[in-house]
């Protein structure tokens, strides 16, 4: 298969971590956060979500470039895995 | 009460793009029909491996084990260690190479290779019943707590739309973003949007077991909060009325181990079908372990929020008087509906939809709805922005569990029933064709079953019943199967309907207590009373599985063998050990396995 699953989820994490983090950062000291104990959880969880997703890209991006370095991929039955 | 804002409906909407922009972006790649109904064979292991959870991480897992956790506590965390991670283990090392080296399609076709073309037929047909009835119970489940959440209802009133279409609205979305993205992609798109919404869900409902956790004052505080055998995952499992959930050992460690886990695990086409897309034998063994280790963790993240919300304080209607500027009096009063008022914690009291009022059980204490306990920390705990992403977590979770019995079914439909018994001989763009119009077919009759889904207080109970009818048998066939090579066709056929025969019976003439008979059982007489319902499931699953196992292997010893050269690669004992890749001991699928074992072992040391 030759869509790496970690640039899409990469892609959609490291986006929703950024939304989230930019919304917590306008956000900071408003009465919304009564709920979650006086914490910031947006600016938090954004940039965790952010950092995962981010190194999930990474990840993705390196796995496709070595890929393609490598011949197209054989799979036979028995044989050891790669690529990814 | 629910006050959803731009970022909410943002991060929902950025998902779903998400979730269809992986179906089409496959579509392309979707030529023949092995690569849209077993994903080409050639998937990653650990892309497997986490869509092999995710695939159950449904309705009855996530809402299920919260509400199990609310009612039972921890003792519910061994459908983790006795239920699941042992028959991992057993179909990852044991039974793998015989459903990925037979090369069959589908769970029902190795039945079909090993024994005959009526076990197969009978398994397909049972089998193609029970995921769309689970998917419907799944889509139910969903439109009933998007209900109770007002999640849709800002959205219809600014519409102007009458607010009694959501329960269908949500049906109608899930259903069509659950086609679109398996009607492009098939198995491929299923499995990476089920790996997908396994991160989700974590990124959802990680932050809240941390608030809870932080909110009651860590684990100690926990401790102190609910009753002491709540926190107890063995303490008191000797005895049925020592325990929360009524059972004895001998029914866990048979009913829920041997049979209910292994007969889920190792038997149901709904998990089995992501280890047989992987791309070798290796791989292939090493799915169940890989998805082994997030299991043992998840106790952690689904049944602990049901916990939090039992031990949490319950909200009351108060009045507080403040004096404002310039000596101005202000009274505040909050007020709690009444079933909010005389639930536990964050567990409200169940409401009878009829009268509006809350429910009481025959001694005057409310009804709890537990159903409600992982939706409501949600909403307690999560402000704007975080919400959305823990609803979009818990509509992921719904459409996971649901996308991959829509893919079980439309593989057994199409290669098990119509291929076999419809239409045989026909072009492979056929039967791929096929394939994606039993996705529409399988999706409508869950939609139908999603109306038809009543009557049932806690959807865990209600899987387990049907699993315990159709799969708690089957684990006797399998292992007869694969491990006795004398086992034939007319002794498997016989069992299995020997053994769906003695768990109907058996629910039918034995009733829990506090329990009308009907549809909790003893609809034909009342013999025995169990202490709970669970209890009851574990030994129904118990009866099933010996019926299944001595009917088998009478049958078996009067029938004909089949010759032994026709069963290599189906029968243990005749099949050549798995060929070694050239890796490194600790990184064969048996190093793997004693890994999961040890870790959770230490895991049931801590919860003791």
């Amino acid at each position: 298969m030759s869509l790496d699953l970690r640039i899409p989820m990469g892609l959609m994490f490291t986006l929703v971590g950024a939304i989230l983090a930019a919304f917590g950062i306008s956000t900071r000291g408003s009465p919304i956060y009564a709920a979650s104990l006086g914490i910031n959880v947006n600016i938090w969880w954004g940039l965790v979500l952010l950092v995962f997703g981010l190194s999930m890209l990474l990840l993705g991006r390196r796995g496709q470039k070595r890929a393609a370095k490598l011949p197209p991929e054989q799979v036979e039955p028995g044989e050891a895995p790669r690529g990814h | 009460m629910l006050n959803l804002t731009r970022v909410d409906w943002l991060i929902m909407l950025l998902y779903f793009v998400f979730v269809l922009g992986i179906g089409f972006a496959l579509k392309r790649y979707m030529k023949t029909s092995k690569d849209f109904f077993q994903a080409g064979r050639a998937l990653p292991a650990w892309i497997c491996g986490l869509a092999f959870i995710s695939a159950n991480l449904g309705a009855q897992e996530v809402i299920g084990m919260g509400a199990s956790g609310a009612k039972y506590g921890l003792e519910t965390a061994h459908f983790y260690g006795i239920g699941a991670i042992p028959a991992m283990i057993f179909v990852g090392i044991f039974m793998m190479p015989f459903y990925y080296g037979s090369k069959a399609r589908s769970v029902p076709e190795f039945l079909r290779l090993r024994f005959d073309e009526k076990t197969r037929a009978l398994n397909a047909c049972s089998f193609a019943i029970m995921t769309v009835f689970s998917s419907g119970i799944s889509m139910y489940a969903m439109a009933r707590l998007i209900q109770a959440l007002h999640v849709f209802d800002g959205l219809f009133l600014s519409m102007g739309w009458p607010t009694e279409g959501i329960f269908t609205f949500s049906i109608v979305l899930s259903a069509v973003i659950v086609l679109a993205y398996i009607f492009l992609g098939g198995l491929t798109s299923a499995i990476y949007n089920e790996v997908l919404q396994f991160f989700l869900i974590i990124a959802g409902f990680l932050p809240l077991v941390l608030l809870g956790l932080k909110n009651i004052g860590g684990w100690s505080g926990l401790k102190a909060s609910v009753p002491l055998q709540y926190m107890h995952e063995w303490k008191g499992v000797a005895h049925a009325s020592t325990n929360p959930m009524g059972i004895e050992i001998i029914g866990l460690g048979m009913g829920l181990g041997f049979v209910l886990g292994s007969g889920y695990w190792c038997t149901d086409f709904l998990v089995i079908q992501t280890a047989m897309a992987s791309k070798n034998m290796e791989s292939a063994r090493r799915v169940p372990l890989i998805a082994a280790v997030p299991k043992i963790f998840f106790p952690f993240l689904v049944i602990l929020p049901g916990l939090l919300a039992i031990g949490l304080p319950t909200p009351h209607t108060t009045s507080a008087v403040s004096y404002g500027p310039g000596g101005a009096i202000i009274h505040r009063i909050d007020i709690v509906p009444q079933n909010v008022e005389e639930g536990r914690g964050l567990v409200p009291a169940k409401i009878n939809p009829v009268t509006g009022k809350p429910m009481y059980t025959a001694s005057g204490q409310p009804l709890l709805d537990y159903d409600m306990a992982t939706p409501n920390m949600l909403l307690h705990f999560f402000p704007t922005g975080i919400l959305g992403l823990g609803l979009t977590a818990l509509l992921a979770s719904f459409m996971s569990g649901m996308a991959g019995n829509v893919t079980a079914f439309n593989t057994v439909f199409t290669y098990d029933l119509y291929q076999s018994y419809i239409h045989k001989g026909g072009s492979d763009r056929h039967y791929m064709a096929v394939g994606r119009w039993a996705t529409v077919g399988g999706i409508m009759l869950s939609i139908a079953t999603a109306y038809a889904a009543i009557n049932f207080n806690n959807i865990m109970d209600t899987l387990q019943l049907v699993f315990s009818f159709v799969n708690a048998p089957l684990f006797a066939t399998f292992l007869l199967g694969m491990f006795w090579k004398r086992a034939t066709g007319h002794g498997a056929f016989a069992g299995l309907i020997t053994g769906t025969a003695a768990a109907m019976l058996h629910h039918g003439l034995t009733l829990p207590i506090e329990a009308r008979p009907g549809i909790h059982g003893g609809w034909i007489a009342v013999l025995h009373h169990y202490p709970s319902d669970m209890a009851q499931n574990f030994w129904t699953a118990i009866f099933a599985f010996s019926a299944n196992f001595l009917v088998t292997i009478v049958v078996s010893l009067a029938t004909k063998a089949r010759p032994e050269s026709e069963l290599v690669g189906l029968v243990h004992s005749l099949t050549p050990k798995p060929p070694r890749a050239h890796n490194v001991w600790w990184k064969s699928p048996e190093a793997l396995a004693v890994a999961v074992l040890l870790m959770a072992v230490a895991l049931n040391i801590f919860f003791y």
